[in-house]
């Protein structure tokens, strides 16, 4: 299978175990990538918190940049990133006029594909029996709590994957490993998101009470599919639970680390080495 | 015909402000044929109506034309008027100068010229009308009552006690409906059952009641009057004439846990079981889903326990035949379903409250049965998950109601007055108890009703939030509920040992296709659609199919049993006579003509033409047929339209009328 | 307060950039309930929409709730009116950007934002050392806070060891359209 690529400035960024372990894990499972040529910011937060043209105009210039490209289908491993994708993709459906005025502000004929997947959307593409018949270690072990955060599910009428509230993709793919993943409250509970650096205060407040509700689940790790919520429930973790006067000592690792470590892949091609919670102690 | 009369109306000043009575007289005194022509403030008023009669008699009227307002408004009056001058009724036309002319111009001389027009027009058509009579249809005086429930009961026992027969049919193997399942009721918190079994028990054992139980309408053929009914009879397995409702067989039966339907799965059943201590009729049935012996020949425990021998395994769905002359829809609610399953794609459900996941998460259905004295939990409030008496509720309104993204648009009306309802038996129940309450707005415009929920607030102790609640989780053993109080503009989250759902009210499953049998229309909800939301409510627009209770929209028990009492007295009227008149004005088809193509047999919206054959006396066939059924049609003039042989025209609108109207104005 | 009946700028320009018609909330209040971070808003989101409603709009710009907002789209997701209460919050804080009109104590947030979409008009991709340093630069200027200035500090040499520190971040190669697109959506003004 060949995907077009999108990685986002995370990926590229200090997020850059989460696109190690995808790479080493769809490689693995004969998913080739094409990285769409000078790919720029999606905008992020910034963009729509800030300027409306601007938050349409970033995303509208990747995707031409996809069609330029002959690219069908786009994969953005962050949710952010492909959120932004799809709504600006559902306003210029909605709007052709819009679409003209973008493709006039990106320099770029901006098509009405391509289609853009979520990490777990590329899982299952591959399909749970073709996991689960290259399953080689299964996760006996591992009792997760699959967190989705915010983007990957909501707003429904813009990303139209899985359920908004009680989502359940992660968890059969979980379970096709061998996990057993607990079902628990928070799984869509915000972390935070990019407030990490500006306001982190909120993020330690959010982001610690998904991790307290995972542990009180009886859950021994977590999994995510979305860079910022893995630096705000990994990176920060520690002072998150140092603000509430306990420990938490849960690794997350990203669900291609899952799927990675089931197929055989050690911890170090995965870059789950480079995570700041590890299993069995502080790393 | 040459002796027509013209009545031109003033209306007071609604005509004669903006059109000159006295010019259109004049002018309308020239047309050939009118033999006069004469005017009066108030044509409708008694010496309006005898200056008609009198100039019929004075000048041997063939024809009369009134102009004033709209046929809707006087129609009736003026027929009778000319019928009591002993001209056929129908020999009348009305002239609408009112509702379409003066109502709606400014312009006088305009509107005059157009007054002028329009009679022009009703002298042109009734000079074409023929003597009509009113059609006859004999009536089968029985009626068939669709739905066990307060409704439908309380309409059986009306139609009844009026004298004539009724067949009651319901779906569950008891009558009650949801009634019967309710703990109290408000405002009044009598025990529903205390108050709902009498009735019960009198539909039961009415001599003029035919009780059809565990039964379903499969189709109904015919028109008003002459209705025919086809019943499918679920196999009970039960022999009813044997068995004497001992319950031995239930406390025999090894199956003891299924779901009951009754208890909305809050407590359980055997396989053969009667659904509740009070049921009418008390005797049992058979869950052939999950009994052992029909579906593998296993068990059989109960045939051997039956001192009658009225189990029988080898009992099957029986079709009955009833003849009625009238019908009452009262097959009434169900709770919008909270989980994911829906049969919409519209319906979404609502995983952020948790229902289905946590077992303490229910609806109010399932609270009544928890509260309930004759309840699965005797009428002690045990939590479904532990058996433990909850020290906090929250309840919440609205869900499923009120939500054009996820549910219904429409408010279900009953859900503020039970939900106080609910508090109070919480905390009559648990006094140290705390009932919480989220809620969007209070619908209490009932006799009582605004009393009773301040009763709850400021006696019992209840706690309003204003505001909806946004989700429900569950973390070490307590339900976390994430609300508003937008009054006071600030998040509230409580810590709940039990949650409430107050669910929609939406129709039964399978009212729309029960409709569809009867030609009756429902809406985008799927609720019966009465005739006219205001002067109509019972009637529907199937002659002779009545409706009444939750089936046409929600509404609570007064409601239901007074709208059930009035159908009961449409049905008394339907039968008040040994045969219906209706009106004439109907289609017919000209049988010589007639290609028998059938396109009107299969456009008619009231399934009003049929086939038929003409025969020789020796019974030799001449040829095939439409042939309209007065009892049914209705004159809409589709079958006009579609003709290609133009066999097919409406009395008293005939295509020789209308076009002689459009020539008069050439 | 003064309140208008009719259809305000500020408000018909909200409706027009988030797609809502604001008269069909119905003050619910489901987004409050759900809203991770309601406790920390002046004026939680509910509200907001009432005081537009109301013709009250320079108020609600001046809330420190848009700059609390996470935008984590539970409200809109939840809405049973289907109003896209996100979408509001969004066209608040683009307009009271473009006004300048931001209470103090929310001055951090939209400084990273604004550093942060510096940044991408610059490179295309996003230069995380360099977004760090002209942030905290950006605050201490403003505040002169030590503290904030090297908080997290620590951060650098764990993140280095674990080979996730970029000192020369990403371009993208063609960074002048990316200058070209910053300017046509800022109208001609480079913000």
């Amino acid at each position: 299978m060949n995907l077009g690529y999108y990685p986002g400035c995370a990926l590229h960024g200090s997020s850059n175990d989460y696109e190690q372990s995808l790479r080493a894990c769809l490689g693995a499972l004969g998913v080739t990538l094409a990285e769409i040529d000078d790919w720029i910011c999606c905008g992020a937060t910034s963009a729509h918190s800030l300027n409306h043209k601007l938050a349409i105009a970033l995303p509208a210039r990747n995707l031409a940049l996809a069609g330029r490209q002959g690219l069908g289908e786009m994969f953005a491993p962050c949710p952010m990133c492909s959120m932004q994708l799809l709504r600006a993709s559902q306003a210029m459906a909605a709007d052709h006029r819009l679409r003209e005025e973008m493709s006039a502000i990106v320099e770029a004929e901006v098509p009405s594909g391509p289609r853009v997947l979520n990490l777990i959307q590329v899982f299952q593409r591959v399909g749970l029996d073709t996991l689960k018949a290259a399953v080689k270690a299964p996760l006996k072990d591992l009792k997760p709590a699959c967190y989705y955060g915010c983007l990957l599910v909501r707003p429904p009428v813009v990303v139209d994957f899985d359920d908004a509230e009680q989502p359940q993709s992660m968890e059969a793919i979980a379970t096709a490993l061998g996990a057993k993943p607990v079902e628990w409250g928070s799984k869509t509970e915000c972390c935070g998101a990019g407030m990490t650096m500006a306001k982190a205060e909120t993020v330690l407040e959010l982001s610690g009470r998904i991790l307290a509700s995972a542990v009180a689940r009886g859950a021994n790790c977590l999994v995510v599919a979305c860079p910022m919520c893995h630096v705000n429930l990994d990176m920060k973790q520690a002072e998150a639970a140092r603000r509430l006067n306990t420990k938490f000592d849960l690794p997350v690792y990203y669900l291609s680390d899952l799927v990675g470590m089931a197929l055989g892949l050690s911890a170090g091609e995965l870059g789950v080495d480079r995570h700041f919670v590890v299993a069995g102690g502080a790393n | 015909m040459s002796r027509i009369g013209v009545f031109v109306c003033w209306c007071g000043e609604n005509i004669a402000r903006t059109v000159d009575v006295q010019q259109v007289v004049d002018a309308i005194g020239e047309v050939p044929g009118v033999r006069c022509a004469g005017h009066y403030k108030y044509m409708c008023s008694d010496p309006g109506q005898a200056m008609i009669r009198d100039k019929i008699a004075a000048e041997k009227l063939h024809g009369v034309v009134v102009a004033s307002c709209s046929p809707h408004m006087h129609l009736k009056t003026f027929r009778r008027a000319v019928n009591a001058a002993g001209l056929n009724p129908y020999l009348l036309e009305m002239a609408n100068i009112r509702e379409q002319c003066s109502w709606v111009h400014h312009d006088r001389p305009l509107a005059t010229a157009k007054a002028i027009e329009l009679i022009k027009l009703s002298v042109a058509k009734v000079r074409h009308d023929r003597k009509l009579d009113p059609i006859r249809v004999p009536v089968t005086r029985r009626a068939l009552v669709i739905g066990g429930g307060v409704a439908g009961i309380q309409a059986a026992l009306d139609i009844a006690d009026s004298g004539y027969e009724v067949v009651l049919v319901e779906r569950e193997p008891s009558i009650g409906g949801k009634m019967a399942g309710l703990s109290e009721t408000f405002p009044t918190l009598d025990c529903s059952q205390c108050i709902l079994t009498p009735r019960m028990v009198e539909a039961g054992q009415h001599p003029r009641i035919r009780l059809y139980t565990y039964s379903e309408v499969e189709s109904v053929d015919g028109f008003i009057g002459n209705f025919k009914a086809t019943i499918r009879q679920k196999a009970r397995y039960v022999d009813m004439t044997k068995c004497t409702g001992c319950g031995e067989c239930a406390k025999v039966c090894p199956l003891k846990r299924n779901l009951s339907e009754f208890d909305y799965g809050m407590g359980m059943r055997p396989a053969i079981y009667t659904p509740f201590p009070q049921a009418v009729p008390a005797r049992p049935v058979i869950d052939k889903n999950v009994c052992a012996k029909i579906i593998r020949n296993g068990c059989g425990l109960c045939e051997k326990k039956c001192a009658p021998g009225a189990i029988n395994f080898k009992d099957t769905d029986r079709m009955v035949e009833e003849q009625v002359g009238a019908i009452v829809v009262a097959t009434g609610y169900k709770l919008y379903s909270i989980g994911r399953e829906q049969n919409s794609d519209k319906l979404r459900g609502y995983g952020e409250y948790g229902y289905g996941k946590y077992k303490d998460v229910i609806d109010s259905l399932q609270f009544e049965r928890l509260v309930s004295a004759s309840g699965p939990t005797n009428g002690e409030l045990k939590r479904p998950s532990d058996g433990k008496i909850p020290q906090k509720v929250v309840f919440i309104s609205c869900v499923g109601s009120r939500d054009n993204a996820k549910g219904m648009q429409y408010c279900s009306k009953i859900c503020c007055m039970y939900t106080a309802k609910h508090t109070m038996l919480y905390k009559h129940k648990v006094h140290s108890g705390e009932a919480h309450v989220f809620y969007m707005d209070i619908r209490s415009g009932g006799k009582g009703y605004d009393e009773f929920v301040r009763r709850a607030i400021e006696q019992d102790g209840a706690k309003y939030y204003r505001g909806r609640v946004s989700k429900v989780t569950e973390e070490n053993g307590k339900l976390i509920v994430r609300g508003a109080d937008t009054l006071a503009g600030i998040p509230v989250t409580i810590e709940a040992d039990l949650v409430v759902l107050a669910s929609a009210m939406r129709p039964s499953d399978g009212a729309a296709e029960l409709a569809q049998k009867l030609n009756v229309g429902y809406d985008e909800n799927g609720f019966l659609s009465e005739s006219h939301p205001k002067l109509r409510p019972v009637e529907t627009n199937a002659a002779g199919v009545f409706v009444c209770g939750a089936c046409q929209a929600p509404k609570d028990i007064p409601e239901s049993v007074a709208q059930a009492s009035a159908a009961a007295s449409k049905v008394a009227i339907t039968f008040a006579a040994s045969e219906l008149t209706r009106e004439p004005e109907i289609a017919h088809i000209n049988e010589q003509t007639c290609a028998a193509c059938f396109a009107c047999v299969r456009t008619c919206p009231y399934h009003a033409v049929e086939k038929a054959e003409i025969r020789a006396r020796n019974g030799a066939l001449i040829k095939h047929t439409a042939r309209v059924n007065p009892g049914l049609c209705m004159g809409c003039g589709t079958c006009v339209a579609v003709c290609p042989s133009k066999s097919a025209d409406i009395e008293g609108f005939s295509e020789e009328e209308i076009y002689s109207m459009v020539e008069a104005l050439a | 307060m003064e309140t208008t009946s009719g259809a305000e700028p500020v408000t018909s320009q909200i409706e027009s950039l988030s797609g809502s018609h604001l008269a069909e909330c119905y003050q619910c209040g489901k987004c409050t309930a759900g809203c991770p971070v309601a406790a920390r808003m002046d004026i939680p989101p509910t509200r907001l929409i009432r005081l537009l409603q109301l013709g009250d709009s320079e108020s609600a710009l001046r809330s420190n709730s848009i700059w609390q907002c996470v935008s984590c789209q539970t409200c809109t997701t939840r809405c049973p009116k289907s109003v896209d209460c996100a979408g509001v919050l969004d066209a608040l804080r683009q307009i009271a950007f473009e006004r300048g009109s931001l209470p103090p104590a929310e001055q951090r947030t939209v400084l990273f934002q604004k550093a942060f979409l510096d940044n991408i008009r610059r490179h295309g991709r996003l230069n995380e050392i360099e977004l760090i340093a002209a942030f905290k630069g950006a605050v201490f200027f403003r505040d002169r806070n030590l503290g904030f200035l090297f908080r997290d500090g620590g951060l650098a040499p764990q993140l280095a060891r674990r080979h996730k520190l970029h000192l020369v971040g990403e371009q993208a190669k063609d960074r002048g359209v990316v200058a070209r697109i910053f300017a046509r959506a800022t109208d001609g003004g480079a913000r």
